[in-house]
């Protein structure tokens, strides 16, 4: 739909959209117009968003119009971005795509809104995820799914598939997911958006509804490679609220984007280019990878011969830790309250009956069972034995490579409901995404090309706390690319309108 | 109890406690509350210590520190990276669901472990184990009220730490012993208020009998012991019902039984008795805790006097008998208010006469504490100074004292209302001295025969004639001169 010069401010990236503010192009509230014209025009189609503010973000955007445009504005001032709803939001709902905190309005601000909101950040509203972020689809939100802008009969990946999904339709211009087992970068791969996950503990936690407290992560969408540095740096760094954010400094990411990668070690992981890879999806990951090479990358192959252990390891420690952190939701504080209970056992029991879906109960008894006495050595300890085995791994590995590369999912977005009947299906689209979480190393999902009409993502992974150096290589490959800026076409509620077919 | 003597004497009770006491922090384990009793219901609550969505918790440094310090003094191995834990299990008043605690897994040991408290009694020094001493965070608190549960979330994320002792205790007395010794150590380190009656120090128990160094026997658990003294009685109690069991060739139930204070009684509370299974795991939102060893000498170096080396102070410098001394450092509060008084200008043994015993004796009589009663150091100072200035007599000044603590007045008021002040004016006591002499011709030829008895009851009836306002000493001098005794 739109080629490198956007015609549609809600195409643009943010660091662009900086530029025009500064020369009086454009004002926020143009952007901001821009942005709800294309919701309105692609959202019932898409169904990215749980929650929508216009007004409140009209009234954001008329707030920055005058001081957008100043030399000394915040980084982000002026610019539509959309948040999870496992993000808490002062007085605004925050469900997690859960039907157990319908009506839930926390009563304070995620330390990553804190800090998007004095970047001078524009919040358009929530977006839809899995249920608790447990899914690879984001088929398991309990509002129904979002879809996929490049085909509205596939997924969007998930859990963060509202945020994905967003800013690949021009619904936002940045966005925020969480990755506890990929679920940034395999919806970033499927719709064909930048997606990072950082390394553990660079991003604070806090007012993140927590699906496994050791796994997940707060990153950004954007567009471009650019965009999603810029975000990073606004929302990284040490918080005193939470105990496993490190003191770690956070680098100036943009300004580290040079795009040189000549002598820069490439790790390709054979275990990540396993038989059984969709022929399209190793086209264009191989293609990528000689893209890189040509500019000057060193290919090294690279063993992980645990790698394939991480995912039967993962749904041991993720749903253990799930299962205590799901525990408040039992009707006592807040959110969804059975009304039919003659006790409190009845209470909790039926609240948590009326107020889950299937996977967040199919996770809550996997971990409850991991963790029960009797149970523990066998599978709880021996799956954090197998995780620190991974982590080992891994840091090795990087030892001798400066970045790993892979794809991000076996196969391109797949069809809606294709695996919502086999939860073990829909596992494997998490299969390459899911060592980093353990091993709680830094990931992006960048564009490298399409199989078929279908964007795929190589995924790029570094060093604890070396973002700077993944998110250069995903620069060099997406100035190596041969056509930047393909965006999908939504068909909108318009043309849907003229053509009843 | 029916048991018999002889059945009596085949047992040996075996028992070992669980202490929890509140830490004395300003603010709550895991967030920035403030930790208060008897605020307002959830007026000092936050999103943490709610449990509400998103929220994590940050530990509270002052917490380990005062933890450090308990493990300290009581004489434990404290491990250079203990983790907290997750506990699992549902309750209104937990509102996470779970508690974060910690847990004596493989690996992952406690803050401190193999700890030891001396106690002493009749000569005899004891060493009684401890186990373990671990910090978790408090539960908020139901209110029942008109068939309606109510929670107050003020107490939830308070620090608690749990001390568990090796099953060394032998009677109930000894537990009393135990509790009284740990309380005053914790008390003078400044870890806790330790008191009972406000829950910044709670008791549970495990009881059982055995044949004399035989294996244990089967243990109930205690709970709901409330003072020092019920403690002693509950577990008086349950020696006896157990011993009665045994003795009529019945079996003791693995149970939990709650301490009836009206009744006088243990009731077992019915509960299920298969272990809970509580699913510990590494708490993933904290950090282990790492406590190295300069930490340590700089948390020692902070430990305020403990009793025994207060109590040996007050031998040594105040010349107090042992016995004075050791009741005046059984509580922290009772020591501050002996040394508060001489600091104002008391003479330590007339204010630790005082103190162990009209004081004392009012504290037991009324069933409160040292910090409770209406009389601060500085009014004690006061009634103790009329006494040496000669203003009042020894005398008055119980009488003095008794309103002082009823009602809370100063001393030089009550005095002066009461007409008090004492007679030290000669011509007055010869009026008086005289008159006695006069009326008791038969005691004044005693005292002329050298009797000094007799000397002694005619004091006394001057005292009498001058309602005790006589000064005891001129009213001597005087009899013998008037008397013209040898």
């Amino acid at each position: 739909m739109t080629g490198p010069h956007p015609a549609s401010p809600a195409d643009r990236p943010a660091w662009d959209l900086r530029a025009c503010y500064r020369r009086g192009e454009l004002s926020p509230s143009e952007v901001v117009d821009g942005v709800l014209r294309r919701i309105e025009a692609v959202e019932p189609q898409v169904r990215a968003y749980l929650y929508l503010d216009a007004d409140a973000a009209r009234r954001e955007a008329a707030q920055w119009d005058r001081a957008a445009g100043a030399e000394d504005a915040p980084p982000l001032a002026g610019v539509p971005v959309a948040l999870k709803d496992n993000l808490c939001t002062r007085g605004v709902p925050t469900t997690a795509g859960s039907r157990v905190l319908a009506g839930f309005r926390p009563p304070y601000d995620a330390t990553v809104v804190t800090r998007l909101r004095r970047a001078g950040a524009i919040v358009l509203g929530k977006t839809n995820c899995d249920e608790f972020a447990m899914g690879s689809s984001t088929e398991n939100s309990a509002f129904g799914p979002t879809r996929n802008p490049w085909d509205p009969d596939r997924v969007p990946g998930g859990s963060s598939g509202g945020s994905a999904a967003a800013v690949a339709a021009g619904e936002a211009t940045l966005a925020l997911g969480s990755d506890t087992g990929g679920s940034i970068r395999e919806p970033g791969a499927f719709c064909g958006v930048v997606g990072l996950k950082p390394t553990y503990g660079r991003v604070s936690r806090y007012g993140l509804i927590a699906f496994a407290s050791s796994l997940d992560q707060i990153g950004p969408f954007a567009r471009d490679v650019r965009d999603a540095a810029l975000l990073l740096r606004e929302i990284a760094g040490r918080d005193p609220a939470d105990a496993t954010s490190a003191g770690v400094e956070v680098p100036d990411y943009p300004a580290l984007l040079t795009g040189r990668v000549a002598g820069l070690r490439l790790g390709v992981v054979r275990e990540f280019l396993q038989d059984g890879l969709d022929p399209g999806v190793a086209g264009a990951v191989g293609e990528a990878i000689r893209a890189l090479e040509r500019s000057g990358a060193r290919r090294v192959d690279v063993s992980l011969p645990h790698a394939p252990y991480a995912l039967p390891a993962y749904y041991i420690v993720a749903p253990a830790e799930a299962s205590s952190n799901l525990a408040r939701y039992a009707g006592v504080l807040y959110g969804h309250r059975t009304t039919r209970a003659a006790d409190l056992i009845g209470m909790y029991a039926r609240t948590r009956d009326e107020g889950f879906g299937a996977e967040v109960k199919r996770r809550i008894m996997l971990g409850t069972y991991a963790l029960s006495a009797g149970y523990y050595d066998a599978f709880y300890l021996r799956a954090q034995r197998v995780r620190e085995l991974i982590r080992r791994e891994f840091a090795q590995a990087l030892e001798s490579v400066d970045v790993l590369v892979g794809p991000v999912a076996p196969t391109p977005a797949f069809p809606l409901g294709e695996r919502v009947e086999d939860p073990l299906e829909m596992y494997l689209a998490d299969v390459f995404t899911v060592p980093l979480n353990l091993a709680g190393l830094p990931g992006v999902s960048v564009p490298c090309g399409f199989a078929g009409d279908l964007p795929v993502g190589l995924q790029i992974a570094g060093r604890a706390f070396d973002e700077a150096t993944v998110l250069n290589t995903a620069y060099a490959l997406e100035r190596a690319l041969p056509a930047p800026g393909r965006r999908p076409r939504v068909v909108t509620a318009a043309e849907r309108r003229s053509s009843p077919a | 109890m029916s048991g018999s003597a002889a059945a009596a004497a085949l047992y040996e009770t075996v028992i070992g406690l669980e202490v929890h006491v509140q830490l004395s922090t300003r603010s709550k384990m895991f967030c920035g509350c403030a930790c208060a009793f008897g605020a307002p219901p959830n007026t000092l609550t936050c999103p943490v210590c709610l449990g509400l969505p998103g929220s994590l918790p940050v530990l509270n440094r002052a917490a380990v520190e005062l933890g450090v310090r308990a493990a300290l003094v009581l004489n434990c191995t404290i491990r250079p990276d203990s983790r907290f834990h997750r506990k699992n299990y549902y309750y209104p008043d937990i509102p996470k669901n779970y508690q974060i605690s910690q847990y004596q897994y493989t690996g992952h040991p406690p803050l401190a472990t193999d700890g030891v408290l001396a106690l002493e009694a009749g000569g005899v020094t004891r060493r009684v184990g401890i186990r373990r001493v671990h910090l978790e965070e408090d539960t908020g608190k139901l209110v029942h009220a008109g068939g309606r549960s109510l929670v107050d979330y003020n107490r939830s994320g308070t620090p608690l730490m749990e001390i568990v002792s090796e099953p060394d205790l032998r009677s109930a007395e000894e537990a009393r012993l135990f509790l009284t010794r740990l309380r005053a150590v914790l008390q003078y380190a400044g870890v806790t208020t330790g008191r009972m009656e406000e829950g910044t120090l709670r008791c549970d128990a495990n009881v059982s009998l055995r044949d004399p160094g035989g294996p244990h026997g089967t243990r109930t658990e205690i709970k709901n012991m409330n003072s020092l003294r019920s403690v002693e009685r509950a577990l008086r109690f349950e020696e006896a019902r157990q011993r009665d069991l045994l003795a009529g060739g019945a079996a003791v139930v693995q149970e939990t039984r709650h301490w009836d204070e009206a009744r006088g009684l243990t009731f077992s509370s019915r509960e299920k008795e298969e272990a809970q299974d509580y699913r510990y795991f590494p708490e993933p939102d904290l950090l282990p805790v790492r406590v190295d060893a300069a930490w340590i000498e700089r948390i020692r170096k902070d430990i305020p006097e403990l009793p025994e080396a207060r109590r040996r102070r007050y031998v040594e410098t105040y010349g107090l008998p042992e016995h004075d001394a050791g009741l005046l450092t059984e509580t922290r509060p009772m020591a501050e208010f002996f040394e508060a008084t001489v600091q104002l200008g008391g003479h330590p043994r007339t204010v630790a006469n005082w103190l162990v015993g009209d004081v004392a004796a009012y504290m037991n009589a009324a069933g409160v504490e040292i910090e409770q009663i209406a009389v601060r150091p500085a009014a004690l100072a006061g009634l103790l100074a009329l006494v040496d200035r000669g203003t009042i007599s020894g005398r008055s000044a119980k009488e003095v004292l008794e309103e002082m603590l009823r009602t809370g007045r100063a001393a030089d008021e009550i005095v002066r209302e009461r007409g008090l002040v004492q007679i030290s004016d000669t011509d007055e006591l010869i009026r008086l001295v005289d008159a006695a002499i006069a009326e008791n011709p038969g005691p004044v030829g005693d005292v002329k025969a050298g009797k000094d008895r007799a000397v002694t009851f005619l004091v006394g009836q001057v005292m009498k004639k001058s309602r005790g306002r006589a000064n005891p000493e001129m009213v001597n001098r005087l009899l013998r001169d008037r008397i013209g005794a040898p």
